[in-house]
Formats: structure tokens, sequence, C-alpha cells
């Protein structure tokens, strides 16, 4: 039937429509995030913390292991108490170890802790996720049997199995416990992953483009990697985006029931353990870290909100 | 439908018996044995191999693993080694503290999210929307256990209202609820809030509109049973969040429940509490998603009738 | 005789974040009893705005229908309070929407829907509205109607789904159906369905329409009466057959030439309307057409016609036009041969020239195909 538009008007029009904000879909999403004040602050926090964090040798007043136990457990300098102790900015613990330095100690080792498990598991997850959809047959159900199973063992309790007895073997020892940390993390975390990239891969493959680039040849591997790959990624940021601070926060709660990382090496998680002894005299050794890791916990979120806002493609006009 | 939710139910076979093997490999891989390091009752190492004889704790593992497994089957989990009282009736008696507890969160967070977020859908951007959003936000970001604390601080130092540890009446229910509803909340609120924003942008919204119906009808006959859909999905892994959240709030207020009876065990390696708590975990998140994915289906009228 | 529908000078406008879309801009039009009308034009172009706002079904941020009277039945709708509105919804006017997939509920019966409005408005209990439900689908003929009135949307095909939702409007007896692009989500075969269905039931049930749509073939079978809107305006009013045989309007000319032809040679071009639809934020100061028309003038982009009944064509054809008007340059023009000034054509391409690249080489590929 005859339409008032033909066709070639139609796509000027829709063109022309795009043209007004030119912008590609990473450069529309970039923008958006910008415009997002919370995830811009979110951004910032996290940034000042992974300044400290590398600068932690250079910033922290005091070395956060050696003790001073005649120094102990005095309050912040705003307490108002009459243990305040001009020394220590932010008061000290029950061994004398000034508690300001081993805050910032504290962010290098929460931010590597989000970080690398959160590499290892993009690396696995993705890897196998791609593998499975790709080839399918008997390679995808093994995956999925086998995903199925660890998806099947909560979280949380097969971080603790694992802490729990591997802590005290060599594995263990490594770097105070952090590498079996990472480990545990990464083993929990890749299932959920694997499962999203194949989920997005399954989907694309249907897509018209992936024949086109086979009718003209393109090898498998470049078809994975070149075409498929960048199309499946905004959800999987946005996932990554929401693992670091989910690592750190599984790194806090280990080391809080006290089978995280080892002591004296200080991360918030160990600091509030340690608080909790001696909170009923002061509740500052626990609300110092736990502000801490809320901020963090609290500006990953923003992040990922406002990554998932931008990226969202529905959210288009 | 029904075809489907066999399916699902016998899956949970194969996967308890990969969770117990992992778990049962796992805690074998620890060196030492649980009489080592006992330091009330510190043992001879003739006295510890007659125990880890008597216990079988040394013969191969696979061989191990084959008895347990053997009585597993017979709902025989053995006996504490640490209590010495069959594992069953020390689950048994911290079962009732435990669920109680998790019911009593749940409840209380669905309370708490379903009104608060379809109230702030409703009124997006007025004062209701702001503060639940950053309720939401706080209870979304803040680690539970440093809520915990912040609350034992205010109510049951400063205060002295509420008592810490303990278990048994109203008053030392309150906080460990309390604080366990707060994560599940938040994120029930978020969603909640979400999906009824979602659900009221649509088309048939408009449709119902059209023919006169008055607003209330139209939130509550239209929208609210497609927004409620995605919720009620998420209810599952909220309640699985709940079960290993109990963990750390049992362990900070001393709730007698199988959380804190799980922690301890670890540590004193006792071996048959830790497998059989293992597996009623899995097993009781398993029928949690379960039963999420039946409800679902059966909600969805699109999803119950495409089986 | 008295009018069902009186329009006067309707304005609904969006208050935005880039600005005040002026959305529909001065709209009138009157509608009698029984009677069906077409709104033709593109996309963007305020004819669904119209629609939702005959039954103040605007969503209120952002929208706001500023002006005008909408008179129906003897009474101002928009001076109505909300009450008597709702009472007139699904009861006196009723709508069909244009996507029947997304506007019916996924997880109510078809039953369910049909009746809500029943227990409403004719005030009957669940046996008697369910009874008339469905005769209704048997009316729009739907097979084994007392099966599927328990069944669910998404198990009912596109065509089945539209005709589910037209059983919908008619199930109070309306006065007034507003069919916002029935067709458009359709297949061509199930098209001419849809349209015989509800040329039919209007004529037996004396319903008048308002039909919406951008498709120029859909009102000529359908429709008396055709108002092309353009930029939020209606630029032409006129009986259907007067409109396709004497149009009056450069932009209808461009319409109906852009129209493919059986009886043409394949090697013959197609001949779009050149350029790109009016911002509704920023309207040019003269007629809305102007930047796209071949045949303006000054006057053109300074004024803003009038619509005004033309010479040479039936009483009650109406364009906005300074040149076709009593007086004007295109008077006697006979639009087939006469495609305006070859210069104009050539500056609104430079115009349009001036968009980027990519929307350039965008047109140059679709030129190709």
């Amino acid at each position: 039937m005859a339409t008032i538009t033909t066709p070639a008007q139609q796509r000027a029009i829709e063109m022309n429509n795009l043209a007004r904000k030119q912008r590609s879909l990473w450069g529309d999403a970039f923008w958006r995030l910008r415009r997002n004040k919370a995830a811009m602050l979110g951004l910032g926090i996290i940034i000042t913390a992974a300044l400290l964090a590398i600068f932690a040798p250079l910033i922290a007043p005091y070395d956060p292991i050696i003790q001073n136990t005649k120094a102990a457990n005095a309050d912040p300098f705003f307490a108002g108490t009459k243990y305040v102790d001009s020394n220590y900015l932010l008061g000290s613990d029950q061994l004398g170890r000034d508690i300001l330095s081993r805050l910032i100690w504290s962010s290098r080792i929460s931010m590597v802790v989000g970080l690398v498990p959160t590499t290892l598991v993009f690396v696995i997850g993705a890897s196998l996720g791609m593998a499975a959809a790709f080839y399918g047959g008997w390679v995808d159900n093994l995956l999925m049997r086998f995903t199925d199973v660890i998806y099947a063992f909560p979280d949380l309790l097969f971080l603790i199995i694992i802490m729990a007895t591997l802590r005290n073997t060599a594995l263990g020892d490594l770097m105070g416990g952090l590498i079996l940390m990472f480990a545990a993390l990464a083993i929990v975390s890749w299932v959920g992953l694997a499962r999203l990239v194949r989920g997005q891969v399954l989907s694309l493959k249907e897509k018209e483009f992936v024949e086109a680039a086979r009718a003209t040849g393109v090898p498998t591997r470049r078809i994975m990697v070149r075409h498929l790959f960048p199309n499946a990624l905004a959800p999987v940021i946005v996932s990554l985006a929401f693992s670091i601070p989910g690592a750190m926060l599984a790194e806090a709660t280990l080391s809080f029931i006290g089978i995280g990382i080892k002591p004296p090496t200080p991360t918030w998680g160990v600091m509030i353990n340690e608080g909790f002894i001696v909170f009923a005299q002061s509740p500052w050794p626990v609300l110092l870290p736990g502000f801490c890791i809320s901020l963090v916990m609290l500006a990953f979120t923003f992040l990922g909100d406002g990554l998932r806002d931008a990226l969202d493609p529905r959210m288009k006009n | 439908m029904l075809k489907y939710t066999i399916r699902r139910l016998l899956l949970i076979i194969p996967t308890m018996f990969f969770v117990a093997a992992i778990t049962f490999g796992l805690s074998r891989a620890a060196p030492g044995s649980p009489f080592d390091r006992n330091e009330n009752r510190p043992l001879s190492q003739a006295a510890i191999d007659r125990l880890n004889r008597l216990y079988g704790i040394d013969r191969p593992i696979p061989e191990q693993f084959a008895i347990f497994i053997g009585n597993a089957v017979k709902l025989d989990f053995g006996s504490s080694l640490v209590r010495d009282t069959p594992v069953v009736e020390i689950i048994g008696r911290g079962l009732p503290v435990t669920a109680q507890l998790g019911v009593q969160a749940l409840l209380l967070s669905l309370a708490i999210s379903l009104p608060l977020g379809v109230i702030s859908a409703l009124k997006q951007n007025s004062a209701v929307d702001y503060a639940s959003l950053f309720f939401a936000t706080i209870g979304y970001t803040i680690p539970s256990f440093v809520i915990a604390i912040f609350l034992i601080f205010i109510f049951a130092v400063d205060l002295k209202l509420l008592p810490i540890v303990g278990w048994g009446d109203l008053r030392h229910m309150i906080l460990p609820t309390v604080v366990l509803a707060l994560g599940p909340a938040a994120v029930l609120t978020r969603i909640t809030r979400a999906s009824m924003l979602e659900a009221i942008r649509q088309d048939y919204v408009r449709t119902a509109r059209s023919k006169g119906l008055r607003e209330q009808v139209v939130v509550v006959g239209h929208v609210m049973k497609n927004a409620m859909i995605p919720v009620a999905t998420i209810v599952g892994p909220v309640t699985a969040a709940l079960i290993t959240g109990s963990f750390i709030i049992e362990q900070i207020f001393s709730v007698p429940g199988v959380g804190r009876l799980y922690l301890v065990s670890i540590n004193q390696r006792d071996y048959p509490v830790i497998m059989a708590t293992t597996l009623l975990y899995a097993f009781l998140i398993m029928v949690a998603n379960i039963t999420v994915d039946i409800v679902y289906g059966v909600l969805d009228p699109r999803i119950k009738l495409a089986n | 005789m008295p009018e069902l529908l009186e329009v006067k000078d309707l304005k609904t406008q969006f208050f935005t974040r880039d600005g005040v879309v002026h959305a529909v801009d001065g709209v009138s039009f009157e509608l009698a009893a029984g009677e069906t009308l077409g709104i033709v034009g593109e996309s963007g172009c305020g004819k669904s705005v119209t629609a939702l706002s005959l039954m103040r079904l605007i969503p209120n941020p952002p929208g706001k229908i500023v002006e005008g009277s909408i008179m129906f039945d003897g009474q101002d709708i928009l001076k109505m309070d909300e009450d008597d509105v709702r009472a007139i919804r699904g009861n006196n006017i009723a709508m069909i929407f244009q996507d029947p997939m997304t506007s019916l509920n996924p997880v109510l019966t078809i039953s369910r829907q049909i009746s809500e409005a029943l227990e409403l408005h004719l005030k009957m209990d669940r046996a008697e509205a369910r009874k008339r439900t469905v005769e209704l689908l048997e009316l729009v003929n739907i097979p084994s109607a007392k099966k599927r009135a328990d069944d669910y949307p998404h198990q009912f095909s596109g065509g089945m789904r539209q005709r589910v939702m037209i059983a919908m409007a008619l199930s109070c007896n309306p006065k007034l159906i507003l069919a916002d692009e029935p067709t458009t989500a359709l297949d061509v075969t199930i098209q001419a369905q849809i349209l015989d269905l509800l040329k039919n039931l209007g004529r037996e049930f004396r319903t008048a329409f308002i039909l919406i749509t951008h498709d120029l073939g859909v009102v000529a079978g359908m429709t008396q009466r055709i108002h092309v809107m353009y930029g939020g305006q209606i630029v032409e009013k006129a009986d259907t057959g007067e409109l396709f045989a004497n149009p009056k309007m450069p932009y209808t000319w461009g319409l109906l030439r852009s129209i493919p032809r059986l009886d043409e040679s394949r090697k013959a071009k197609l001949l779009p309307i050149e350029g790109l639809p009016p911002d509704l934020i920023a309207p040019p100061p003269g007629c809305r057409f102007e930047p796209r028309c071949q045949y303006r003038r000054e006057i053109c982009s300074q004024q803003v016609p009038e619509l005004r009944h033309i010479p040479n064509s039936k009483p009650d054809h109406e364009a906005r036009c300074f040149g076709t008007q009593e007086g004007g340059w295109l008077v006697d023009t006979d639009w087939h041969k006469d495609t305006g000034s070859a210069r104009e054509l050539e500056a609104i391409k430079a115009e349009v020239a001036d968009l980027p690249p990519e929307v350039k080489r965008a047109e140059a590929a679709q030129e190709e195909k």
C-alpha cells in the first residue's frame, strides 16, 4: 500500500535524528555516564582510594604493623575524650598501631582484592563462556552441568570452606593469605560471568552479521574476537563493575569472621574484627574501617549503577 | 510445567553429590586431624592415632568418602567428633533457631520493601522516593556486620535497651532479625521500585486508562500484577543470601543456630558436622531456587502455558 | 445536524529538557455521528497526540493541553473533572491502539480485559459481562470464542489480537472510536481483513470513526473525509475522493507523487519530498512546509497561512497554502506536470547537503539500492 514517506526519506530522517546527537554507542554511553553525578562521585572516591593505595608507603604516617603498646587505645582527634593522642590522628588500636596508617594500607589490599579476582573471573569466565556458546554440543553441555553444580553451592559457604581448610597450608601462607584469597574468590565467582557471556554470545550467534562474516571467509576465532566480543561486552562490563565490590565485601566478611587475610596484614575486615573485641570501650576502631569500606562499596555501587544506565540500549532517548 | 519441575528436582541429587565431594575433598585437604589442636585436652600422638583409627580418619580419602555417601543416603551422618552426639541431633537443635531467624527476617524485609518500593515508584522524586532510595542504598552497600556493630553500639551499649548476645525472647530477637533483614530489604525495594516504574510505562496501562478505569484499579489490577513477577523471582536469590547472611549474624549475636555451629565446626575440623551442615545449606538453597522458579511459572501465564 | 464532535483550536504541548514541543498547534475540526474521518500525516506530525488529547490521555508530566475546546455531545471534555472524563472513556469514546501485542495486558485473560469495561460502565455482573464478551468476540470473528475468551494475549496471533482490541473498543457501544494506526503492525493480508471488519461494524452500529494513519491507501477505501496533518497543524481538509482527485496543497502533491504507480515505467524515478520534517520545539515563523516546498515564495517564510477554502474545488475543501488560496500563484497549477521551480529544488537540496557526512553517506547508500 502507498505510504506518505518513501524508504529513502525515512532513512534520511532517521540519519538526521541520529546526527543531531552524533555519537557512537560507546561515545553515547560515556557522555551519559559523565552526566550521572552519583556515578562521577563514586568514580572520584574510587580514584582517591586508588591513589591512597598506590602511594600508601609515602602517605601513611606510621608503619601499620609495628606495635607500640604504650600508646594503645587512643581515640581519634575529633572524639573529644581524654584519650586523644596527638601523634595518632585517628587513634590507635589495642596493640598501639596507628589506625590512620592501617586504614591507608588497608585500601591497598582491598583494591587489589577487588581487582585481581575480578580479572581472573573475567579471563576464565569469558573464555569458557564464549567457548561453550560457540562450540555448542557436548562442550556446552559439560560446562552447563559443571556450572550448575558450582552455582548450587552457596557462595559464602564455598568461600568459608576453601579459606578455612586451606588457610593453614603452604598455599595459604603465600603473601599473607592473599594468593589463596584471590584463588578462592575467583573459583567461586567465575560461574556467573561464564553464564552471562555464554548467554550473550548465544543470542548474538543468531544475528545476521555473523553469517555475513562467515560468508566472506573470516576464520572462526576471528569471528569470536572481532565480531561477537564487542557486542556482548556491555552487560559484562556492568557485571564486572559489581564484581569488584562483591569481592571486597567477601574478603571483609571472611576477615571479620577470622578466616580471611592473616594478621598482621591490615585490611578493613581484619581491622573490624580486631576492633570488635574492644568496641564496648571504644567504637572507633570498628567504626572507622567500617566507614571506609562502606564508602568504597557505595562508590562502586554508584558507578556500577551509572554504567548500567549508560550502557543500556533501551535507555536511548 | 510438571516435567520441568520434576527435572529440576531430580537434578538436586547429582548436584548434592558433587557438593559433598568437593566439601569432603577440601575438608580433608587441610593437614592434621581434628584431634590435633585441642588446647583443652592435649593428647599424645598415640592417643591421636588411636582416635584417628577409631573414627576411620586414617583410611584413604576415597574410601572415607564412599563410606560417608553410603551412610548419608540413609541419613546417617554419624556423630560429632567433638561432642560425641549424633550430628542429626545437633543440627536438629540449631535448625529451628536459624529457621525462625530466617523466616522472620524474610517476612520483615518483604513487609518493608514491597510497600516502600510501590509507593516510591508511584510518587517518583518525592520525599518518600528519596528516602527509600537512600535506605536501599545504605542497606545494599554497608556490610551487614558493620550495620550490626553500629546498631549494637547504639541500642545495647549506649542506650542499653537490648541485649547483645543470646536468643530466646523478643528482646533478643529484634537486633539479629532487623540486621539480617536489611540487606534483602534494600535489594527488594530497589527491584520493586524499578519493576513498578517499568510496568507503569507499558502500553497496556494506557489501554486500561482509555477504558475509563480508576487510577487505583489500574495500578493494582494491571500494573502490580505485572510488576510483582520479577520481584517474585528475586526472592529466590534473596533467600539464598539470607541463608548465607545468617552465618555472620549468628556469629555476632551468638545465636545458637546452625550457622554458628557451622563456623565453630570448621574451626574444630568436626568433619561429620561440616559435611552435614554443608549439604543441608546447599539443599535449602536449591529448594528455594526451585520454588521460586515454580512460583514464577505459576504467576506468569506466558511461561505457564509455554511448557 | 448538530455535530458529534467539535474540536476548536486544540493546542497540546510537551515540556521537555530540550524545550517546549508544540506537538498539536491549533487544530480544529468537526465530526458528525456515524461518519468516518481520516487523519493522515507522517510520524511526528501530531496525529496520535491529537487523538490522545481527545480522551485526555496525555501523560501529565511532561505533556499538557494548553488551549482549545473539545465539544463532545454538547459538553467540553477539557472542562470536565476527572470522574466525568473517566465515565466517557471506554464508554462513549473508545480507542484502538497501534500495537496489539503491547497494548494488551499479558497477565490477564482476554475475557477479563473486555469484561472490565462492561462491568464498569454498563454495570453488568460477572456472568452477564462474560456472556457479552463472548458475543463480542464472535462479532469480530474470533473462532471458538467461548473457549478462547479465557486465553491470554500471547496465545493469539497479531491479527486476532487486534480483533480483540476492536471487540474491547466496541464493548460499551461507543459513539466514537479513535483508531490509531490500527493496521500498521499487521501483515498486508491481515490489514485488509481488519479494515473490512471496522467498516462493517461501523456501519452496523453507526459508530463514528477517526482513522489515524500514515498510509494513504488505508484511508482511500475507508473514509468519507480526510484531514492532512503536517508539523502539528492541519494543512488540508477535503472529502476523500476530492483529495485524491484534486489536491490543493504542495505537501499533498508531494505525497501523492511519491507513491509508486503500477502503470509507470520501471525506470521512472521516485519523486521523494526532499528535506526533513520541522523541529516542533522551534517551529519556523512561516508555513511549516516552506523549507521543503518547491513552489515557495517569499511570503511563505514570513507568515503562517490560514486554513481557507480553495478556489476551483468542492465547497468544504480547505488548504493551508498561500499559493493555492484565492489570488495565489498555484491556483491553476497542474500538479501532475508542474513539479515546481528547479532552482528551489536545488536550494532545498543544498540545505539538506549541510547535513553531517554520515547522513549523506547513508543517503547515498540508500540511493544505490
